[in-house]
């Protein structure tokens, strides 16, 4: 190994080390800098959503619009299992896992063959479907209302119980360690070989065909894996609201998270993590001072977008390089 | 047994025939040239061979098996692979990775969630031999999209040849470069074909090269079959004359 690329890696370690630090010490450092522990754990379940769709976007170049189907059926999952069947946190997770990403795999098998633009579309049409399904359904989903009331439970761990209830920090510490679960299987997937074949689909699909990898089957399997990872996390997300919204299957929060993506640096690993902090410290900060913060969002995606259109990870990087 | 046999394939895009019961033979060891002016189906009829899009009427047989009906990755998993007009590559990528993920395929390990030890040092290895072969060993560390064009169509090679093929189909190698490029090119092919013992189809403009590698040279014109025969034959064969020169007044 060259000498450059030790230097490389050596501050790949340390650039990890920093972030995996800052997160285990947020609530610690956030209070004096007037946030609160609560919205580090929103940002860690946002941000995990928005790695998921950059998993696929970023990292195989496929483009889905309809992600917060998946999210949303996470969401419903978990709670539903909380509201109606046992009182179990791990469980509401697995459930609401395992049914949003198992509805992905059915009809990712329909979308493999589409490209750009038309798989884009067909997703935004799927994710409506999941969207007026729990909007309707009043007497199961509770419609516009959303699905209430439930309350994530506390952790039994044999030999303590844990109250992620009402302790907010204790909770924080938990959605930290379900994050960290996520984030090194997603890290672990992309070093694969099939990782590799994920990347050669993005960088040039006709090359990879012609390499032998049927890109048809890679898509799905890496569209299924997007969908189980998101799905997961939004059963973090029933737990953080102690509540499922319809409105977080429609295909406005599934914009929200490729703008995550797109503003925090599509390319980098943790780009999409740093555009939900950006998106959600921004949207608490403005939301207190006007309800149009939408707007102010929107212009800042723009700039983002005009003035660094590897995101902000991605500039933050280049520069270094350069 | 010939390596590679076309029977009388036609392409036919709505009413434009492409491509006209072409047929074509190459054994085993032979390096193969397919010449032809612009429009001459050439690269249609690659096309039909590795299989981007099956042809409208005819047969593909690889190897005594008919592989018409087979989908690219299944054409390459038996030995054939090709190299494109204008260079497919991973931009993105370094040279290095650009040649591992061709030879992990190649292996069988495309679905894998890891590998052992001993199968990264043995993939390892084969990648820098490959690297090797195709002269890009001191620039295994730089991005693919940053090269100079002839070596990134030294690289597009090189992920060929990472998988192992028994038929190397090349679409103009030579396209778009200077003349040492050119030459450097045309040495890498005859490396392949003569101590690699590779058998090799290319679509070539550059007469120089043609008749440089040649064995022997099959002419297509508008579609159809022209000619074939050694460089010599080729060269004196007065309808080839006139597909490229024009009629003589």
């Amino acid at each position: 190994m060259s000498e450059l690329l030790k230097l490389e890696s050596g501050r790949k370690l340390a650039a990890l080390v920093a972030i995996w630090m800052a997160l285990v010490l947020a609530p610690f450092w956030m209070p004096p800098l007037g946030g609160y522990t609560a919205l580090g754990t929103r940002v860690l379940v946002l941000g995990l959503a928005a790695m998921s769709v950059n998993f696929l976007l970023g990292f195989t170049g496929v483009l889905s619009f309809g992600h917060a189907a998946w999210f949303g059926i996470g969401a419903y999952g978990c709670g539903m299992i909380l509201k109606f069947i046992a009182l179990s946190t791990p469980l509401g997770i697995l459930a609401g896992t395992l049914a949003g990403g198992l509805a992905g795999a059915v009809l990712g098998a329909l979308l493999v063959r589409r490209r750009g633009i038309y798989f884009a579309m067909v997703t935004i049409a799927f994710g409506q479907v999941f969207y007026y399904i729990a909007f309707q359904w009043s007497s199961v989903t509770g419609g516009d209302d959303g699905l209430r009331p439930f309350y994530r439970q506390p952790l039994h761990l044999g030999v303590a119980t844990v109250d992620i209830l009402n302790d907010a920090t204790a909770f924080y510490y938990f959605v930290l360690v379900c994050f960290a679960l996520a984030v090194a299987a997603m890290a672990f997937i992309l070093r694969s070989p099939f990782g590799r074949t994920m990347l050669a689909i993005r960088e040039n699909e006709r090359r990879a065909r012609f390499l032998g990898i049927p890109v048809e089957l890679h898509i799905w399997i890496a569209f299924t894996l997007s969908c189980f990872f998101m799905a997961y996390a939004g059963s973090l997300y029933a737990l953080v609201n102690n509540f499922a919204d319809p409105r977080g299957l429609h295909y406005s929060q599934s914009g929200d998270f490729v703008m995550m993506a797109v503003m925090g640096g599509m390319r980098s690993f943790w780009g999409p993590l740093l555009g939900a902090i950006v998106f959600v410290v921004f949207q608490d900060y403005v939301s207190s001072v006007t309800i149009n913060w939408q707007i102010f969002i929107g212009f800042l995606f723009v700039l983002v977008v005009l003035f660094f259109p590897r995101g902000l990870l991605g500039f933050l990087q280049q520069r270094r390089r350069a | 047994m010939s390596l590679l046999e076309v029977n009388g394939a036609s392409k036919n895009f709505g009413s434009l025939v492409a491509v006209r019961e072409v047929s074509l033979k190459v054994e085993k060891g032979e390096l193969r040239a397919i010449i032809g002016p612009n429009g001459a189906g050439k690269t249609t009829f690659f096309n039909l061979i590795s299989g981007f899009f099956p042809p409208t009427s005819g047969t593909v047989v690889f190897d005594g098996q008919d592989v018409t009906g087979l989908s690219v990755a299944k054409r390459v998993a038996l030995g054939m692979a090709r190299t494109f007009q204008i260079t497919e590559i991973f931009p993105e990528l370094t040279v290095f990775e650009n040649v591992r993920i061709a030879t992990e395929v190649a292996a069988g390990y495309r679905l894998r969630p890891w590998l052992g030890r001993a199968e990264a040092a043995d993939l390892r290895r084969r990648v820098e031999g490959t690297l090797a072969l195709a002269a890009l060993s001191g620039k295994a560390d730089r991005l693919v999209g940053e090269l100079a064009h002839g070596d990134q169509r030294a690289a597009e090679i090189a992920m060929a040849l990472a998988l192992k093929p028994h038929l190397l189909l090349l679409d103009e190698p030579t396209a778009g470069m200077g003349d040492q490029e050119t030459y450097e090119m045309t040495q890498l092919i005859r490396r392949l074909h003569r101590e690699g013992n590779l058998t090799i189809v290319l679509i070539e403009h550059d007469m120089r090269v043609v008749f440089n590698l040649a064995d022997r040279i099959m002419v297509l014109d508008q579609g159809s079959f022209l000619a074939e025969g050694t460089p010599q034959e080729i060269a004196a064969n007065k309808a080839v004359q006139t597909a490229y020169l024009g009629q003589a007044a």
